[in-house]
């Protein structure tokens, strides 16, 4: 369920960096069936990666949620800082004629 | 399974001196909240909200692998395969929300070691149901109809909780919670229909030592709830512990009586004015006492739990020792 972690006490060195010796965090992604993209849906801790695919089916698809998982380390993902949310996904807002809406066709051929 | 209504902290004071920076990031977050919008691990929370939801998930999240413990006690015993079965994915189903929690809770920066080691010395709360002893097979099938059932009762609203990733957790626990609620009635059922008198009277039993309880998992009543009105302005508490108790108790009188079971309240009565159940009173001071460590079995859960930690102490220490050393002989290949 987490979140890409900006959590301070994880060092970006290898396996579990802080004193306490936790195992690392992995953000688990599932296909739910064929032909569907991997989505996120939560997050685990494994030491290693065989591990982590082990522990995110035991975890996420006990109910036949998935056909394939994916797992990738938290410390891995680089991600948009939510500060710079406006400055960065603003600028689409006033280009509404990327829509196919914006184009007020004959009714004729409104439908192509 | 298990959320409580824990809110009987003492009311948190919030620090008076605040920066001009802080005023605003405050009065921006709490726009979003008005706005219905969701906040992300990411944004920018008050201090205090993110010390209450902290607070409120990981208790969440102990209560869930505790809550494992009594229930763990019948899966030798159970009484068909099926059962057996059955209570072994319940159980499965407990340990994983308790995971998706940890992990919600972790997105507030504390550490899944620091929310363990806050459960193992005490300092962490969850709910006061696990601490009553599974008695009987009667016990398991109660604990699902009523204590999962009082969880649910709890748990749906916080599906629109304001913390998001918190939100999501409780999303998909609530999508498994409800198996649980049906295996346990449909357990008592089969009692109640096809078992012997002593059978039946185990039932009854059982119901009578839960109900109790049961209804004590919504939290104190509100005008005891110090925490309460803060949670509802910020969007993390949705619906007042007195009105998830009484839709409760609403719903369960009908369902006891298809059971054929009697709920162990003498005033429980329907009340044709405020068109819901009456009810007894209940005894704060044994929820307190519980909560405060000093319940049937608080000592033997708490004793469980350290003893399981410990023990696993060299599997941790070994899985992770063994991914160093691959990790080293793959950088040296």
């Amino acid at each position: 369920m987490s979140e890409i972690k900006t959590n301070p006490m994880k060092g970006q060195s290898g396996a579990a960096s802080d004193a306490s010796n936790e195992w690392p965090l992995w953000e688990v992604f599932v296909r739910s069936k064929s032909g569907l993209d991997h989505k996120h849906c939560g997050s685990l801790h494994a030491a290693d990666a065989p591990m982590a695919i082990q522990l995110a089916r035991d975890v996420y698809t006990r109910r036949q949620e998935g056909s394939s998982v994916w797992v990738v380390r938290s410390d891995q993902i680089v991600a948009s800082d939510p500060a710079d949310k406006d400055m960065y996904f603003d600028p689409m807002e006033d280009k509404v004629y990327r829509h196919p809406t914006f184009y007020k066709l004959p009714s004729e051929v409104d439908h192509m | 399974m298990y959320t409580q209504a824990m809110d009987n902290a003492p009311k948190e004071e919030r620090k008076a001196m605040r920066s001009v920076e802080e005023v605003e990031l405050e009065r921006r977050f709490d726009t979003k909240i008005d706005a219905g919008d969701f906040i992300e691990a990411k944004d920018w929370m008050p201090d205090h909200y993110r010390k209450t939801l902290l607070r409120q998930i990981s208790q969440h999240a102990h209560s869930e692998i505790v809550g494992m413990l009594p229930e763990g006690n019948w899966i030798t015993r159970a009484p068909t395969l099926k059962r057996k079965a059955i209570l072994l994915a319940k159980v499965q189903d407990e340990g994983g929300h308790g995971l998706y929690l940890y992990a919600a809770a972790e997105t507030l920066g504390t550490s899944r070691d620091q929310m363990i080691d806050a459960l193992h010395s005490g300092k962490a709360k969850y709910s006061s149901i696990f601490n009553y002893p599974t008695l009987t097979w009667a016990d398991i099938g109660t604990i699902g109809w009523l204590v999962d059932g009082a969880a649910i009762m709890n748990q749906v609203p916080i599906c629109r909780c304001s913390y998001a990733p918190y939100a999501r957790a409780m999303i998909r626990i609530c999508r498994e919670e409800s198996f649980h609620q049906r295996q346990g009635f449909d357990a008592l059922l089969t009692m109640m229909h096809k078992g012997t008198p002593e059978q039946k009277a185990m039932v009854q039993d059982a119901v009578n030592r839960w109900w109790w309880p049961s209804i004590m998992m919504f939290g104190p009543p509100d005008d005891q709830s110090p925490n309460s009105a803060q949670g509802m302005r910020w969007g993390i508490k949705r619906v007042s512990n007195d009105t998830l108790r009484q839709r409760f108790i609403d719903a369960s009188v009908d369902q006891a009586r298809i059971l054929g079971v009697t709920l162990p309240d003498p005033d429980l009565k329907w009340n044709a004015e405020r068109e819901c159940h009456d009810f007894g009173t209940i005894d704060w001071d044994e929820f307190k006492r519980v909560i405060a460590g000093f319940g049937p079995c608080n000592r033997e859960r708490l004793a469980q739990r350290q003893k399981a930690w410990g023990d696993g102490a060299w599997v941790r220490e070994a899985a992770l020792a063994y991914a160093r050393k691959q990790a080293t002989k793959e950088q040296a290949a």
